[in-house]
């Protein structure tokens, strides 16, 4: 039999809790993250963002015994990443766990504002990720995925493929993002951030909010039969069409869903989760890639309403909260939502609704033309 | 059974070399004038192995449609951010601009690449410490497990400054992978010529 990749333990740090179950229980009972700025540091044009208070995470290093020289970004790589193997049982410092980061800026702060005691070379994603490793003995390199928005489930997907080698017997998988000036204005300059909460797929979106999260999978490569979520497949493609627009025909995530649909039971299929930024154009291009992949009638559900785009953290931290919510046999509400907005009818709604089926597909998209999507599946 | 090299193309010697290049090679690409360096830096070799190889664009060829861009660098796109933060630095001096901040990913450098050839497969882009044949053979093994990629345009791209970069590119085929140590020993002799 093939090996089989199964998620062992999960963790999501967020404005919203600091465990996976607390993060889900907040989104189900409608808690959102999601808070108005009117400025920051040189930026006077407001928005809305999901920020995670610095105490917090502190707070958590000191209980968690994270000590040392780290920057916010890494502190809050730790914080996930700590509690996830704590609770796989795994031993982490074994050359045959794998390390894989997703992240889009790391420590790019530090280039605005260097920090004492921390080597300005931390700006350097792989040095960032190295305090990691070496924060749990690990002595294999780490390897940093950097592929925009979509980098949370292309991490996952490379330590799919990893794993299925035989080389690693796990693989952790730990996303994070810090929301510095720097994302908050480049987003602004592109007119693409909403001065209030975000509307996915509604007919008024004005945009989407940034936020703050790490998120953590740890998986295991395995030949024997057991319960638990598998990592099914995944499928990463290129739009060919425009570095920060999305393709008119939805091209790349139509390619991404097709790719994962070859896998999945159509009738177990309990929704799939989107990437639902609330701009004009992504929801637009993904109803369209729904549409043309035959899943226009499945339930859609999208967080960022709760928690705003996550960047590094997106892919793995949906995936976390979509897993729970299959176990739940719930179709989390889309925040925000009111209306109709996109071309096709997506199956979208502000209710949280009932589903059933064992899987779920995961759908994000990102600059530079990039799309990916991966199925996971719940084996009783 | 015998088997030949990879076909590469290494470029290292600064801005005025990339556009002296493109225009005495490509030519049609007016785009390359928005790019960044490390955009620069990617497409100029891409092309360059592409003509070398003689391989000519074309719509419809499936086969190449599905290529994968996979590509490596320790830098990222460092130097892209340098770039965008001193328009954010000064509040008196605050021109936050998107032409520059959409380059602070160094993704964007496979979306350009990908764009010019319509081809549609996977692209990725991994951050390394720094030029690992032996990590970079595995990765670019993992990602012919897609099941469609049959060959990778694949690389090294770095750029620090505005006039330093380090790239190389190459193609790899599925059958140049199934030996991953092989393909690591034929990826060291290209590290070999980007380091000289």
């Amino acid at each position: 039999m093939d090996r089989v990749i199964r998620c062992i333990a999960d963790n999501v740090v967020s404005p919203l809790g600091t465990t996976s179950r607390s993060n889900y229980d907040s989104v189900k009972a409608g808690r959102s993250g999601l808070e108005r700025y009117e400025s920051m540091g040189n930026i006077t044009t407001p928005f809305v963002l999901s920020r995670v208070d610095r105490k917090v995470i502190d707070g958590l290093c000191a209980e968690l015994g994270i000590s040392g020289n780290y920057t916010f970004f890494e502190k809050f790589l730790l914080c996930s990443s700590v509690q996830a193997v704590r609770d796989s049982g795994i031993d982490a410092s074994s050359d045959r766990v794998l390390f894989i980061v997703s992240t889009t800026k790391g420590n790019v702060s530090l280039l605005g504002q260097p920090e004492e005691g921390i080597a300005q070379e931390r700006v350097l994603l792989a040095k960032a990720a190295r305090e990691v490793t070496w924060f749990f003995g690990n002595p294999n390199s780490p390897i940093v995925v950097c592929n925009a928005c979509i980098s949370g489930v292309c991490a996952q997907i490379e330590a799919m493929r990893a794993l299925c080698t035989g080389r690693y017997d796990y693989a952790v998988v730990i996303g994070a993002d810090e929301q510095s000036p720097f994302i908050i204005s480049g987003f602004l300059s592109f007119k693409a951030i909403s001065d209030e909460p975000c509307r996915p797929f509604d007919k008024d979106r004005k945009g989407l909010n940034l936020g703050e999260c790490a998120a953590t999978v740890v998986l295991e490569a395995s030949d024997v039969k057991d319960s638990g979520w598998e990592l099914v497949c995944g499928a990463i493609r290129n739009d060919a069409n425009h570095i920060s627009g999305p393709s008119r025909t939805g091209e790349g995530s139509y390619l991404c869903l097709m790719e994962v649909r070859k896998e999945c039971r159509r009738q177990e299929l309990a929704f799939v989760n989107v990437h639902g930024t609330a701009t004009a154009y992504n929801d637009e291009m993904e109803s369209i890639a729904l549409y043309r992949a035959g899943l226009i009638d499945v339930p859609v559900t999208g967080l960022k309403g709760y928690y705003g785009h996550t960047m590094g953290a997106a892919g793995i931290m949906e995936s976390i909260l979509s897993m729970y919510a299959v176990r739940d046999n719930t179709v989390l509400a889309t925040r925000g939502y009111r209306e109709q907005g996109t071309t096709y009818p997506v199956s979208v709604s502000s209710e949280t609704r009932e589903c059933k089926g064992s899987e779920f597909i995961k759908l994000l998209s990102g600059f530079g033309g990039s799309n990916a999507a991966l199925l996971y599946r719940f084996v009783e | 059974m015998e088997m030949k090299g990879l076909d590469y193309v290494v470029l290292n010697q600064g801005n005025a070399q990339l556009t002296e290049l493109y225009r005495a090679h490509i030519g049609d690409w007016p785009k390359f004038f928005k790019m960044d360096t490390l955009s620069k830096a990617g497409f100029v070799a891409s092309e360059l192995l592409l003509k070398k190889i003689g391989e000519r664009r074309c719509e419809g060829d499936e086969f190449i449609q599905n290529r994968a861009i996979v590509l490596f660098g320790s830098t990222a796109s460092l130097c892209a951010d340098r770039n965008y933060q001193e328009t954010i630095q000064d509040k008196d001096n605050y021109y936050p601009s998107p032409a520059l901040f959409v380059y602070t990913l160094p993704n964007i450098v496979t979306g350009e690449i990908a764009i010019r050839n319509h081809w549609r497969g996977e692209t990725s882009f991994y951050v390394l410490e720094e030029p690992d044949a032996a990590q970079m053979a595995f990765h670019l093994a993992c990602a012919f497990q897609d099941s469609v990629t049959e060959s990778i345009l694949a690389g090294w791209v770095d750029s620090r400054m505005n006039d330093d970069f380090q790239v190389f590119m190459t193609i790899i085929r599925k059958e140049d992978a199934a030996d991953t140590e092989r393909l690591a020993g034929q990826l060291q002799l290209i590290i070999n010529d980007l380091n000289k």
